[in-house]
């Protein structure tokens, strides 16, 4: 095939700005899919992904178009995750491409998100190709839209193709500027082998596929390859390409194209997405320049509310991980809930897509604990220690002193919203850096925030704030100097490991109250008195009392009728079912969840 | 010894807070339902069977002619072996009867009612729908001791709608200075899916004027005391009587001794099996009584009923008793486990008696009942 007739291309969008929209009009507009097989949206294949409207995992496709020159080309569309958490993702989508089409709403404009991910891909050297979406909306404004593309982003838009996605208006516009505008791959198809891992997911029965993009040489079946970080070697069985909706095996890969490789490989550890694949034969010298593997940001205990599902779990988390290797977990036991895991995540959307995948995929009930970041907590004797759970902070007098994460935020809202973000932003502790207008109606703000601020609720608060109008995407920054104490919950003077956290001295006082004030909420009354305390150290610093149960009666039993107390008695063993025993008191699942959501 | 309960399922009115079985009829579905009851009774005929109590029920038994009542009963007499001195409750309304109504059922054979009292503040009464105001109340009584009741019992609810802790108090003085030897005292439930729960739904408002569980608890404890002092002691959660005067018939139920029902809903437990008649009341017309039973428990689990029910009773649950019942040993812990009992008896929830062969809920313990119970089973 000529290179000349490939693209290779992915598409970034901020949720429900169109993205999968989009993907399945280019589909369809290639015949790559029968309708009778379209399902809606079909590049997201995740129940999640479907109904949130974002894209996990990248997944890639192979599609033929015949242009207006009357050439066919071939598309290699490859989707990216929208949200900030999946930016490593996004990068090694990024990699496998030359050119991205940068889909904007046009109601609503350039998104946080949207910026942050057109920046990743203009330093990846990507042609960004500017399409205003839904223009059949009545509140669209396609020009404002295209100006703001040139203004925040700089890149030429106003000839931008105006579509709607939706409708299916100007589709074939955009794949004639893919076309014209994304260029064709480069590559030398006798050079020695260099292809690029960008993805890969566990098959049972052909084992570990790898998703590659070939920059140099050409990959053949029956050909022993080699993965230049791990060393791992493996005779390929099966080559080819994706096809809309199944693997198309082919023989080779040539430089420019996107493929995949099966080599019955079991461990998925031994394809590091990032990595190189080059020929045991004729081995190239020097690896392509991967991306640097991320590492988990937010931290949680995962347990199952069940003890005897903790096996269930484990399998679980094991065949996630299979698919995403940037979930990490490892055994924790907790006095409270028992055995579970100590899990590490990319970001906040990360943890809640994989506590739901648990729940829904593998019909687990699940407690989260609240999310933790890694402390750098430097000891007396000089030792240095990172903390991911709370329940290892050390005693206050045996550390030197404490740093925490921060992270550089972006804040794109209108601009009515600007004294709220502001108050939220200082209430977080956050450092303003900078103000921008985009336009007269939208500011981009820049604040430093420190991550344990934002891994509870900040993004449910900015919502709420700005009616939901404001976006936000972050990234780390470093680690600063901080003052942190652990702050412990005591029910009926015991305290409860699960529900420990490392807060700033400065806030620890109002948020060991608002918690005591929560759990008094979730905490039914007993038989006897709750006392709920919050300390520091042995010093308690805020007291709520469950009072005891007074009226818990059946009246009567009527004519006779002890059926309605037979019920009463059996849905208070089913009620008991659902709670925790800390010592003597009853403690509802809830109870753990609400300490999350405090900013109600 | 077995008891009958005659479930009459009519009401000239409907209370907003009652989620018991009952229509509004009419005249004309009376004598269809005599004949139908009277022939679900002669259907299980058994002379062999010794009956020492019946009861009327409701619904409110006297919407029904006082010869209709005493014709079911004579049914029951000539069906099964009725004691000379068997107790013959009939629940009444004080609207629906007269001192004419009264004497018929007591030389009918009728020798206790239970009137469904309430309050003796007016505007309470309206406040609950109900029909009589208390002067109505008061004549009912005395009409009942003029036709030759001894055994009086009357209902005081708690929690109604604007009640106060005065009023209460007013109520209680009033009712027990009438010629009454018995009082069964309820709390007001909101039951789901009754006119009050409805006009809560639509009016938040409304809770304000009932009491919370706090001030519910407080009055209980406040009307326990109150009716002791006058001689009313508190046998079962609800239940008061003068020495001698307790409900023979309900504490059947509670002691988990046998009983027969007829009528629509009625509950049976008998032969180790509970059983009801399914069926609204103009299919139990229709069919004369003649519908299938429906078995809620066909081996009960005699062990968990005795504590579930005997728990209820002050007099409490016998540790002997229950040793003979739980043939299996599971819940030999109950009274054996001391750090519980010693936990519950130090919240003042429980008594253990010195030989430790006798548990019995205080009265804060009823309060709780529920939940010290499923405690317990657990």
């Amino acid at each position: 095939m000529n290179k000349e007739q490939i693209r290779n291309f992915c598409i970034i969008a901020h949720i429900d700005h169109g993205k999968s929209t989009l993907a399945d009009r280019i589909l369809e507009l290639t015949s790559s899919v029968e309708l009778r097989d379209m399902e809606e949206q079909l590049l997201d294949n995740m129940d999640i992904e479907r109904e949130r409207g974002i894209t996990i995992k990248a997944r890639a496709v192979r599609l033929n178009y015949k242009a207006k020159n009357g050439e066919t080309y071939v598309f290699n569309l490859i989707d990216t995750p929208g949200h900030v958490d999946f930016n490593y993702e996004v990068s090694r989508s990024l990699a496998a491409c030359e050119g991205a089409i940068l889909v904007v709403d046009a109601s609503q404009g350039i998104e946080a998100q949207t910026l942050a991910n057109t920046y990743l891909a203009i330093e990846h050297d990507l042609e960004v190709l500017p399409v205003v979406n839904k223009i059949d909306l009545p509140s669209a404004d396609p020009q404002n839209a295209c100006e703001e593309i040139e203004n925040v982003i700089g890149i030429p838009a106003l000839d931008a193709p105006r579509i709607s996605a939706k409708m299916g208006i100007n589709i074939e516009e955009v794949l004639e500027r893919v076309i014209t505008d994304i260029p064709a791959p480069k590559g030398d198809d006798n050079a020695l082998l260099k292809a690029l891992i960008f993805d890969s997911y566990y098959d049972q029965y052909k084992g570990v596929i790898i998703f590659v993009r070939v920059k140099e040489g050409t990959l053949k079946v029956g050909e022993t390859i080699k993965m230049f970080a791990t060393g791992a070697e493996f005779q390929t069985v099966e080559i080819g390409y994706m096809g809309a909706t199944n693997l198309v095996p082919s023989g080779e890969l040539k430089s420019g194209e996107v493929g995949y490789i099966a080599a019955s490989i079991k461990d998925i550890g031994d394809t590091r997405v990032g990595d190189t694949v080059t020929s045991v034969e004729h081995p190239c010298s020097e690896p392509l320049e991967g991306y640097k593997k991320v590492n988990p940001m937010v931290y949680s205990g995962i347990y199952p509310t069940d003890g005897a599902k903790y096996p269930d779990l484990r399998d679980a988390l094991e065949k996630l991980r299979l698919n995403d290797a940037s979930l990490s977990f490892e055994p924790e036991t907790s006095i409270a809930l028992g055995f579970g895991f100590r899990c590490g995540f990319l970001g906040l959307l990360h943890m809640e897509i994989i506590a739901e995948r648990l729940e829904r995929e593998y019909n687990l009930d699940l407690i989260t604990t609240a999310p933790s970041v890694i402390y750098r907590v430097t000891m007396t004797n000089g030792d240095v220690l990172y903390i991911d759970n709370p329940t290892n902070y050390p005693n206050l007098g045996l550390i030197a002193s404490a740093e925490e994460p921060v992270v550089s935020a972006d804040i794109l809202t209108p601009s009515e919203f600007v004294g709220n973000i502001m108050e939220l932003c200082q209430d977080r502790r956050g450092t303003f850096k900078d103000m921008k207008y985009l336009d007269e109606t939208r500011v981009e703000l820049h604040y430093e925030l420190p991550l344990n601020e934002i891994v509870y609720d900040f993004f449910d608060a900015l919502k709420s704030r700005t009616r939901g109008y404001a976006s936000f995407d972050y990234e780390m920054k470093g680690y600063q100097e901080s003052k942190l104490v652990k702050l412990d919950i005591l029910l009926n003077g015991e305290v409860v490991d699960a529900l420990s956290f490392i807060v700033h001295t400065d806030k620890a006082y109002a948020r060991g109250r608002r918690i005591c004030e929560k759990l008094k909420e979730t905490i039914p009354r007993q038989l006897f008195e709750v006392p709920i305390q919050a300390a520091i150290g042995g010093k308690i610093i805020a007291r709520e009392t469950v009072k005891a149960m007074r009226k818990d009666v059946l009246a009567k039993c009527y004519g006779g009728d002890i059926t309605r107390k037979k019920k009463l008695l059996e849905k208070q063993k089913e009620g008991k079912k659902k709670m925790r025993q800390l010592g003597s008191v009853e403690v509802p699942q809830e109870a753990f969840m609400s300490v999350l959501k405090l900013d109600e | 010894m077995c008891g009958v309960y005659i479930h009459i399922p009519f009401c000239k009115r409907k209370c907003i807070y009652c989620d018991f079985y009952s229509v509004c009829g009419d005249d004309k579905l009376y004598s269809g339902f005599v004949s139908a009851v009277s022939n679900s009774i002669k259907r299980r005929s058994n002379k062999s069977i010794k009956v020492d109590t019946v009861y009327f029920g409701g619904g409110t038994p006297t919407v029904l002619k006082s010869s209709q009542l005493v014709s079911i009963m004579n049914t029951v007499k000539h069906n099964f072996d009725v004691s000379p001195n068997a107790e013959i409750t009939v629940e009444a309304n004080p609207c629906t009867v007269t001192e004419e109504s009264l004497s018929e059922l007591f030389n009918g054979g009728f020798n206790r009612i239970s009137f469904g009292i309430q309050s003796a503040v007016d505007n309470e009464l309206s406040a609950l729908s109900r029909l009589h105001n208390y002067k109505q109340a008061k004549e009912a009584v005395f009409n009942a001791e003029r036709a030759g009741f001894t055994n009086i019992s009357a209902d005081i609810m708690i929690g109604i709608i604007d009640q106060t802790r005065e009023s209460l108090i007013d109520s209680i003085d009033k009712i027990t200075s009438l010629p009454v030897s018995h009082i069964s005292a309820y709390m007001l439930k909101v039951e789901e899916n009754t006119p009050l729960d409805e006009m809560i739904k639509r009016d938040g408002s409304l809770l304000n004027s009932i009491a919370d569980e706090d001030e519910l608890a407080e009055r209980y404890l406040l009307m326990t005391r109150l009716l002791e002092e006058k001689g009313f002691l508190q046998y079962e959660i609800s239940n008061f009587a003068k020495t001698g005067f307790e409900n023979r018939h309900n504490l059947k139920y509670w002691r988990c001794e046998e009983y027969l029902g007829f009528g629509p809903h009625a509950h049976s437990y008998f032969d180790n099996k509970r059983y009801f008649e399914d069926c609204g009341v103009l299919e139990f017309i229709k069919n004369n009584g003649e519908q299938e039973i429906t078995y809620t428990d066909t081996d009960v689990d005699k062990a968990e009923e005795y504590i579930m029910l005997s728990l209820r009773l002050a007099e409490g649950l016998d540790a002997d008793r229950l040793t003979r019942l739980d043939k299996e040993g599971r819940y030999k812990n109950i009274i054996s486990n001391a750090e519980e009992i010693n936990r519950l008896s130090g919240e003042r929830l429980v008594n253990i008696s010195r030989d430790g062969k006798n548990l019995s809920l205080t009265k804060r313990g009823f309060l709780v009942s529920n939940a010290v119970i499923s405690r317990l089973l657990n």
